[in-house]
């Protein structure tokens, strides 16, 4: 008999959730594959002094009313609570909104740390921690900001930087739907950072739209594992 | 009369260049225009960097589904045989050389190709996202952007000073006021706005412009 995976609620999924955990958060931007109830039950249960590796630092509430007219929670959130003590990513703050949202304010205060992150090399860093790598070398970021302190390395010619791995206490996903094994299947572009981060944490929690019987999902379009799936709340839209 | 090109006038300019099946990946903003200014004779792939690839262009009002999206956090519209895929395997397409075309903003380029899209001065929170991995994976990069700042200081420069997205990376420029073409022995001007001469040009450009008898106007 497998182990119950399935949790009742987003609050129950995240309540171990502790001060100074590394925590991964999947999608991409402000919407589309974010595991938005995850996140608020992130901020509900308090946890501090985090360290958030997600590819996009989030807007405030009332700045995602700019993109959806009644408004809507990210990752942004975390930051106004004052959760975060450093973020890992490629876009902490965005060029086309104002410099209000929560993360680029503290940041500015001095009040907490940013690693910024080519996005690719993200992914990467995140896949080579799933995969029990010790990193790899790229040319993203050679002659900028990001090669300041890496090791370098000639390959055929070309100049390399050495990137290291990036794993996780906890990643915090969304999945369109998961049966009760933890299989998963996503939905159009919200799957983008969700499979990576959800293969390099020790406890991956997916929120999905759907919850199926064992069997259901046909298994030629399964995109993740049962295995990298400890803990799954239903959300249905 | 000088002419100054909208923004849709010049991705529709810049799209012009991309090559039939070819694939190509627009950046944030005046760049993803691109997407719905094609003919409907010419088949192009679009790939998002958020995980799709094939997508047919911008949703309009009405039609959004925030699960079906481009990486500026815009609705797009599905087109058969479009396929998505996870953030890993959308970079190992860009920085594997796949991508044929990147069209992206910038803040500066300099006359040897180097390129500033991502930080300016005052907010230093402000991510590259995926600009680095664009720049130095995809075959060719081109670059729509106004000419100048606001208050006429050049964009196009000997040296950037913003920070680099890559370096030697730029192929193509279309400006506003002209086309440009980044050469081994410097820019070259290719065409120019109606009622601009090339020295008006130059005057707005600080690296020392080529200029052949090749020079025409703007054609759509």
């Amino acid at each position: 008999m497998a182990i119950n995976k399935v949790f009742s609620c987003p609050d129950d999924a995240v309540a171990d959730i502790f001060d100074g955990a590394t925590v991964m958060i999947g999608g991409f931007g402000s919407f589309g594959g974010l595991p938005v109830n995850l996140i608020v039950a992130l901020a509900n249960q308090g946890a501090k002094n985090l360290t958030i590796i997600a590819n996009a630092g989030g807007v405030s509430f009332e700045l995602t009313k700019r993109i959806k007219p009644e408004g809507y929670q990210d990752i942004g959130i975390l930051f106004e609570k004052g959760q975060v003590k450093k973020f890992i990513g490629s876009m902490p703050a965005l060029g086309g909104m104002p410099p209000t949202a929560p993360l680029e304010r503290l940041y500015n205060e001095g009040k907490m740390l940013i690693e910024m992150v080519p996005q690719g090399t993200l992914a990467e860093r995140i896949r080579s921690g799933a995969g029990g790598l010790g990193g790899f070398y790229t040319t993203v970021g050679v002659g900028t900001v990001v090669d300041a302190g890496k090791e370098r390395k000639i390959i055929n010619g070309k100049e390399y930087i050495l990137e290291l791995p990036l794993t996780a206490d906890f990643a915090l996903i969304k999945a369109h739907k998961a049966d009760n094994l933890g299989n998963l299947v996503y939905r159009g572009t919200a799957r983008c950072f969700n499979p990576v981060m959800a293969m390099a944490a020790k406890i991956t929690i997916v929120e999905v739209d759907k919850l199926v019987e064992i069997g259901e999902l046909d298994p030629e379009v399964i995109v993740t594992p049962h295995i990298f799936v400890s803990r799954i709340v239903e959300v249905p839209l | 009369m000088k002419t100054h090109l909208d923004e849709q006038t010049i991705a529709l300019r810049a799209a012009k260049e991309f090559e039939d099946g070819s694939t190509v990946n627009l950046g944030y903003g005046m760049p993803a225009l691109c997407a719905n200014l094609i003919a409907e004779d010419r088949s192009i792939f679009f790939q998002s960097e958020n995980g799709v690839l094939g997508y047919s262009g911008l949703a309009t009002d009405g039609q959004k589904d925030f699960e079906l999206i481009n990486a500026s956090d815009q609705p797009i519209m599905p087109a058969s045989g479009m396929c998505f895929f996870d953030s890993a395997a959308s970079f190992d397409m860009i920085r594997g050389g796949h991508i044929d075309t990147v069209v992206l903003g910038a803040y500066q380029v300099s006359e040897t190709g180097d390129l500033a899209n991502w930080g300016r001065p005052g907010r230093p929170a402000t991510g590259m996202g995926g600009g680095m991995d664009l720049a130095v994976g995809a075959r060719k990069v081109i670059v729509t952007m106004l000419h100048t700042t606001k208050d006429k200081k050049a964009r196009i420069v000997k040296k950037c000073t913003y920070p680099l997205t890559a370096r030697h990376c730029v192929s193509m420029i279309f400006t506003d006021i002209a086309v440009m073409k980044v050469t081994p022995r410097g820019i070259l001007l290719k065409e120019v706005a109606p009622g601009w001469t090339a020295e008006e040009i130059q005057a707005l450009t600080e690296p020392r412009l080529l200029i052949t008898g090749d020079l025409k106007e703007i054609e759509l």
